[in-house]
């Protein structure tokens, strides 16, 4: 980006901020959470076939699988997946209403902003709850 | 290329702070980005603080005031003062919009930060380069294309049904809030073409009376012309004039799919 000076020297133009000065509405901020949950759910993928070579190995490498997932870290790991992938398949959901054309409306999208919200809290503790009690 | 942070010379730093006169009752500070071609150094943010009792009521309006006041150096584009011609737009508050639509009531936070439309090049101060959208506006070719020679003895005739199709862009005043609020314009501005662009874009594709929507969709087949839009909506959110780009684009991007078949 070079332009010149008053008297035509060449000059480097500076870049105006943009993230630095930008107050992000829930909808941009939603939308790049899609994406770092998509991040998210390609690791977990990852440790879901770690856990299925385990058990298909042997009974002492699927206990260290076990034994990783059931410490505090894998279980953390596990809520932080679980978050993920409801949040990516509620938000899938808007995205491919949006591509046929539904709920592009700027009141409809900050409506649905919420119900992606609602629907991923509601999923996931729904899924730790069943989880937790077929123990 | 996704470059979260500015480039070392366009850092802002700390600048100077002009004083509201002794007296004043109702002060408001308004942080202003203040970048100068001519001394070499990197933008800053300067401090004005207006009394509200002696200035009108829109941002432009303080941004007038400064000019006239305090600092006649202060360079920004405005022209009509009710949101028409579009030369206003900067970001007030952390949001695109214009400053002559902007009540400065409606910012909130101690001092209102006022900067350029963000990541673009600036020419001075609050003034950003925009040669290079307005070249990807042209390669649009934004007039009506006709093969069909108009009737000779009046206009081409629309429906009611057909002209209702073009409200909500024929309103669009170009002012780039959108396509400098989109972080894939951010990113990828080079080749995607940004939602205000591609709105005008979408003007003429469902206009009934242009011939030339076969050639249109042709020239948006592209994958960063086009299809970098991902639907993050913030040129919705921000356009001053309540239009809603991301749903011309989808349109744009519906018809792509239709045409296939």
């Amino acid at each position: 980006m070079v332009g010149r000076d008053s008297t035509g020297k060449p000059v480097a133009r500076p870049l105006s901020p943009h993230l630095q000065v930008y107050r992000l509405p829930l909808t941009v901020i939603l939308s790049i959470t899609h994406r770092i949950t998509g991040i998210g759910l390609s690791v977990g993928t990852a440790v879901l076939v770690w856990w299925l070579v385990a058990a298909a190995t042997s009974d002492t490498s699927y206990a260290t699988v076990s034994w990783f997932l059931r410490s505090p870290i894998g279980y953390l790991l596990l809520f932080g997946w679980s978050v993920a992938l409801w949040y990516h398949f509620c938000n899938g959901l808007r995205h491919l209403g949006w591509d046929f054309g539904h709920g592009l409306e700027l009141a409809q999208a900050r409506a649905s902003n919420r119900m992606v919200l609602i629907g991923t809290a509601l999923f996931t503790v729904l899924t730790w709850v069943i989880g937790l009690a077929a123990q | 290329m996704v470059e979260l942070a500015l480039p070392a010379n366009s850092k802002m730093v700390a600048g100077i702070t002009h004083k509201a006169p002794a007296g004043a009752k109702r002060v408001r500070n308004f942080k202003i980005y203040r970048w100068n071609p001519d001394d070499g150094k990197n933008p800053q943010l300067d401090n004005f603080e207006i009394d509200l009792d002696a200035c009108g009521p829109m941002v432009l309006d303080a941004l007038i005031k400064i000019k006239n006041e305090i600092d006649p150096s202060l360079t920004f584009r405005r022209s009509c003062r009710e949101g028409i011609c579009g030369s206003c737009a900067m970001n007030i508050d952390g949001g695109n919009t214009l400053a002559c639509l902007k009540p400065i009531e409606e910012c909130g936070g101690d001092a209102i930060k006022i900067t350029p439309l963000p990541h673009m090049p600036v020419l001075k101060d609050l003034i950003p380069d925009l040669s290079h959208a307005y070249a990807q506006l042209r390669s649009i070719e934004p007039w009506m294309q006709s093969d069909t020679p108009a009737p000779p003895d009046g206009e081409r005739l629309q429906s009611k049904q057909e002209r209702a199709k073009l409200d909500g862009m024929w309103e669009c005043i170009l002012c780039f809030c959108c396509s400098t609020a989109c972080p894939s314009y951010w990113w990828n501005g080079d080749r995607y073409l940004g939602p205000a662009v591609l709105l005008a874009a979408y003007r003429w594709i469902a206009d009934s009376r242009d011939e030339a929507t076969g050639a249109r969709l042709d020239a948006l087949e592209d994958p960063f012309k086009l299809y970098r839009c991902h639907t993050i909506m913030n040129c919705t959110e921000t356009c001053p004039k309540g239009l809603n780009p991301a749903k011309a684009i989808a349109e744009i991007k519906h018809l792509m799919l239709e045409r296939q078949g």
